[in-house]
């Protein structure tokens, strides 16, 4: 599974990127999880409020954190 | 909380029944702060100590509670708006109309000072015209609810409002000025280069119980995190309450000064603090006697403009852009602060 953590360095953007990972750590699943923080990429996903989190190309996250349960909902 | 919520589906409720409670609360604030100082902490009446102490007692829960009303009432307000909405409906707009919605959308629409470049690629790329983009931008962190609740709390509705009015026609006439002057050539070039995947994400389907939910978690996190300078601000405010204002600041930042507003304005701009942080040297200032109008000025200077803000913009427009951004945002400012001096 391809994961990205969308944003621009703020706060909220690295609280996503731990909550991603202890999704996946608790779900067991095979992921790798990068980060994007060019702007124009960000904007390829059409994605305006940051963070987003994009799975497998899709944006299923934007302009909010979720909680661990509601990322390993979105991963399974 | 949440547990709570997914068991019960009406969770319509638990605003109804909070409101009640709210409103016993808040009537009843002052006979409460009022027994509390006199009757449990034994002050006499009259005092200086006293007094602080007795505004301290009061002000504190009744900011809190028109806190998190107002930022209750905005947070589920906010689920109607996304920015993706908004864009839809700034596209192509003209001048002027676009300028006033896009203010009054800036105000409405959820928006992070750490998103405003890629909301500001965003629209420009839809088509959403450079000077309603700069209307929508400059209104978003400029207009805030939890300043707007502090400054009712502390200095009455009357000068809340016209924070907001003021706040409102600076982001209209700043973003109108910038669509007059045709400065689209000033944005770096390959902004207009750039292409969005088209394909629309599509815009999740919110229901009721979800706007609730939204307005309890907007509290929680906004409240969460200011109610420290909160407490500060109203410290300080307690403390000056009712001593006589030093000559230095009133001499330097009163109302008579002409050159006050301009000076606030200079030490604000570099200046960056969120409104809520804002407010506690906002309050020290009234109360060392630097006048309404310039301590606004200051106060609106130090959250639409800074320093980190300046640096940012800088990777997505020219330096003349740049310029007249800050050069009519700041002269809008210092109108509102003369003309403040002036009526009040």
């Amino acid at each position: 599974m391809d994961i990205k953590v969308l944003g621009t360095g703020c706060a909220k953007c690295n609280t996503l990127e731990k909550v991603t990972k202890e999704a996946i750590a608790e779900l067991g699943i095979d992921a790798t999880v990068t980060k994007v923080e060019d702007f124009i990429k960000i904007l390829e996903f059409g994605v305006m409020t940051t963070p987003a989190l994009v799975v497998d190309g899709k944006v299923v996250v934007k302009g909010k954190v979720p909680k661990v349960s509601e990322i390993k909902e979105l991963l399974k | 909380m949440q547990k709570l919520i997914s068991l019960n589906k009406s969770v319509w409720t638990f605003p109804v029944l909070l409101l009640p409670i709210w409103i016993l609360l808040y009537v009843n604030l002052w006979s409460m702060a009022d027994f509390l100082t006199y009757s449990v902490l034994n002050f006499n009446q009259g005092e200086h100590l006293t007094e602080s102490v007795f505004f301290f007692i009061y002000e504190v829960p009744k900011v809190m509670l028109l806190l998190v009303l107002i930022i209750y009432a905005v947070g589920v307000l906010r689920t109607f708006f996304t920015t993706e909405k908004t864009r839809k409906i700034l596209e192509g707009k003209s001048l002027f109309t676009g300028n006033v919605m896009g203010a009054v959308l800036g105000v409405l629409t959820p928006f992070c000072s750490c998103s405003a470049i890629p909301l500001f690629l965003g629209f420009v790329e839809a088509g959403v015209p450079l000077g309603v983009t700069f209307s929508f931008l400059i209104a978003a962190p400029m207009i805030n609810e939890v300043a707007l609740v502090l400054l009712a709390g502390l200095f009455g509705w009357k000068v809340a409002l016209i924070y907001v009015g003021t706040g409102l026609f600076i982001a209209i006439f700043s973003g109108w000025l910038i669509g007059k002057l045709k400065l689209e050539k000033y944005v770096a070039d390959w902004v207009y280069q750039i292409k969005t995947n088209a394909e629309e994400t599509e815009s999740e389907q919110l229901t009721f119980n979800d706007r609730i939910i939204g307005g309890f978690t907007a509290v929680k996190e906004i409240v969460g995190k200011i109610w420290i300078y909160i407490l500060i601000g109203i410290a300080i405010g307690a403390g000056a309450h009712g001593y006589v204002p030093e000559d230095f600041m009133s001499n330097l930042l009163g109302a008579d000064n002409w050159y006050g507003v301009p000076l606030a304005i200079l030490i604000g701009v570099p200046m960056y603090s969120n409104a809520a942080g804002i407010i506690p040297i906002v309050s020290v200032l009234i109360e060392k006697g630097v006048s309404l109008g310039t301590a606004l000025a200051f106060m609106m200077s130090v959250i639409a403009l800074s320093l980190p803000e300046i640096i940012i913009l800088k990777k997505v427009l020219k330096w003349q852009l740049i310029a007249a951004f800050v050069g009519i945002v700041a002269t809008g400012i210092i109108v509102v602060g003369f003309v403040f001096n002036y009526l009040i």
